[in-house]
């Protein structure tokens, strides 16, 4: 079977301004694919030429088997989408507005308001359901925005920057709502938020400059941070010298370094050599030595400092 | 087609969601009675037909259809919903389609809403109300000329203001081409054959000899394939200007 998404060589200019540049990926049932980069990365960009917004100057994008250029209903009719900003037509309500969508998207009578309802019920908007958009808050327009997309159960689901502007809890909801189709669909997700493709994706894109930098897990990539496995050790003041002189001393530390101080105790960041697992020995040293030591915590690696690494060093080549 | 038919309904009913469609059809029937009675005078005239009413219709379109065609795709850029409906199994020539039917379907209203004029010349007098269902006809497809080009201008801009300007503008030029001063103008010094092609472009030329009570198969190819070809032009603006 081939794969649900296949993007092959894409490439976007506006005029002498290349926007996406040569990129090409794959996508398979299952898998949420989170597409991280700057803003003007070229992340939107793409996501229009796959959807069938824009028209690629070069490369091709294939949804389910269908060409987005050669067979561009039956690409779409297999798309949901939910473009950047979650556009919606503010003189409807939510209901009709999706009545609308429902009947392009081939359904009519009684499938039509079991659909609409279902959608309704799934991202909570029954309360505002006969309110003009207009009127509602940015959360409820971006959920009538992500109901339209799922309406049709699409096998593919694009969503650009769906939890953009939101509050803790509907980021919180929307997310559950992703992992909960996750299983029978394709995902592919647009987000600056790096928190969020730990918790939702299981795979990450990141582009700069229009062109892909790295594909991987959201593990493979935290482990690139030099953070990886490093371990922070909160310590009382006076005995703050000879901890971080006997943690120096360890085969796996590579550097330490000092962070401000948090509730009278001093803090410090032991840096492992790269591949190197040193909490278990920083754990015996410290047992040993009896420092009375507040907190000992081992990171998963930083995100944020992966990403502006590998986008910047693109960026300044 | 169901497509067409799903898009017009929607459009159709943005009009009345909004005080947009019941300001307009006010100032529109305000205005051409206005203009037929205070104006033109038309109970001092004393013969019984709509000429006098009919006359105005090009001169009044031409600020108010652009008033309405000027939203058409300026709006559903500035919203960003063009991206939502070009991503929906729909194609470019459904949406301009069903997007100008709409808008067409409404002036219809409003023009089918001056039915007094009909009956109270009929209760005045006894006029030939063939000439008068051929200046209604007339005057909807002019109509639906004015809103092709204001459709059409609408897709080059995500300003509405500007969309509107514009459309009077080139509106204009298409009635100018038909009126005496500018035929005058050419007289003498161009062929006849050059002045009567001019003049063949104008909406004044077509919809004053369907006034007189003859749809000419000339005029109905005129219109018809004037708003073809702006429709055609409608959707090659927006598939170039779809991406800023």
């Amino acid at each position: 079977m081939p794969p649900m998404i296949e993007i092959r060589n894409l490439t976007k200019r506006f005029g002498p301004f290349t926007a996406v540049d040569n990129v090409s990926f794959q996508v398979d049932r299952g898998e949420v694919l989170g597409f991280l980069g700057p803003n003007g990365a070229g992340k939107s960009t793409t996501m229009k030429m796959l959807t069938g917004f824009l028209h690629p100057t070069s490369g091709s994008a294939q949804v389910c088997g269908h060409d987005i250029l050669e067979a561009p209903l039956e690409a779409k009719k297999v798309i949901g989408y939910l473009p950047e900003g979650a556009p919606l037509y503010p003189d409807m309500t939510p209901r009709t507005f999706l009545e609308f969508i429902a009947e392009v998207r081939g359904f009519s009578g009684a499938e039509k308001t079991r659909r609409v309802d279902d959608v309704i019920a799934k991202v909570n908007i029954a309360n505002v359901a006969s309110q003009r958009i207009e009127t509602l808050s940015k959360g409820f327009k971006r959920r009538v925005g992500l109901a339209q997309a799922i309406l049709h159960d699409p096998q593919v689901l694009v969503l650009d920057e769906p939890t953009d502007g939101l509050d803790p809890n509907q980021k919180h909801e929307v997310r559950n709502l992703i992992r909960a189709m996750a299983k029978e669909k394709v995902i592919v997700l647009s987000t600056h938020i790096l928190e969020e493709v730990e918790a939702v994706c299981s795979r990450t894109i990141i582009i700069a400059r229009g062109k892909v930098v790295i594909d991987c897990t959201p593990a493979e990539l935290a482990a690139r941070s030099r953070y990886h496995n490093a371990v922070t050790v909160s310590v009382a003041p006076d005995k703050a010298n000879a901890a971080r002189q006997g943690l120096a001393q360890l085969d796996g530390v590579q550097s330490i370094e000092d962070l401000p101080s948090k509730n009278g105790s001093t803090q410090f960041v032991l840096i492992p050599k790269p591949k190197r697992s040193i909490a278990v020995e920083v754990g015996q040293k410290v047992r040993e030595a009896r420092w009375e030591v507040d907190e000992l915590r081992v990171e998963n690696g930083r995100l944020d400092e992966v990403f502006r690494e590998l986008t910047q060093t693109t960026s300044s080549n | 087609m169901k497509n067409v038919v799903t898009l017009f309904k929607r459009e159709l009913k943005g009009y009345f969601a909004t005080p947009v469609a019941y300001v307009f059809i006010v100032v529109f029937l305000i205005l051409v009675g206005g203009l037929t009675f205070k104006v033109g005078k038309w109970f001092d005239g004393g013969q019984a037909n709509l000429q006098g009413f009919f006359t105005w219709h090009p001169w009044l379109y031409l600020f108010l259809i652009p008033a309405i065609s000027m939203r058409l795709w300026a709006e559903e850029r500035r919203q960003g919903t063009i991206e939502l409906l070009f991503t929906l199994p729909v194609t470019m020539g459904q949406a301009v389609i069903a997007k100008f039917l709409a808008a067409w379907c409404f002036t219809g209203i409003a023009l089918a809403l001056t039915f007094p004029m009909w009956v109270s010349v009929n209760y005045l007098g006894d006029p030939d109300n063939g000439v008068i269902l051929a200046s209604y006809v007339g005057s909807f497809l002019m109509a639906g000329a004015y809103l092709a080009i204001g459709a059409f201008v609408s897709a080059w801009t995500k300003n509405q203001v500007i969309a509107f300007v514009i459309s009077v503008s080139l509106c204009f030029v298409f009635i100018l081409m038909g009126t005496d001063t500018v035929l005058d103008f050419f007289a003498g010094w161009v062929p006849n054959a050059v002045k009567e092609a001019l003049a063949s472009f104008s909406f004044l030329t077509h919809f004053q000899s369907i006034m007189k009570g003859v749809i000419d198969f000339r005029d109905l190819v005129f219109f018809g394939s004037l708003i073809a070809c702006f429709l055609f032009m409608n959707a090659v603006a927006i598939e170039l200007k779809k991406a800023d």
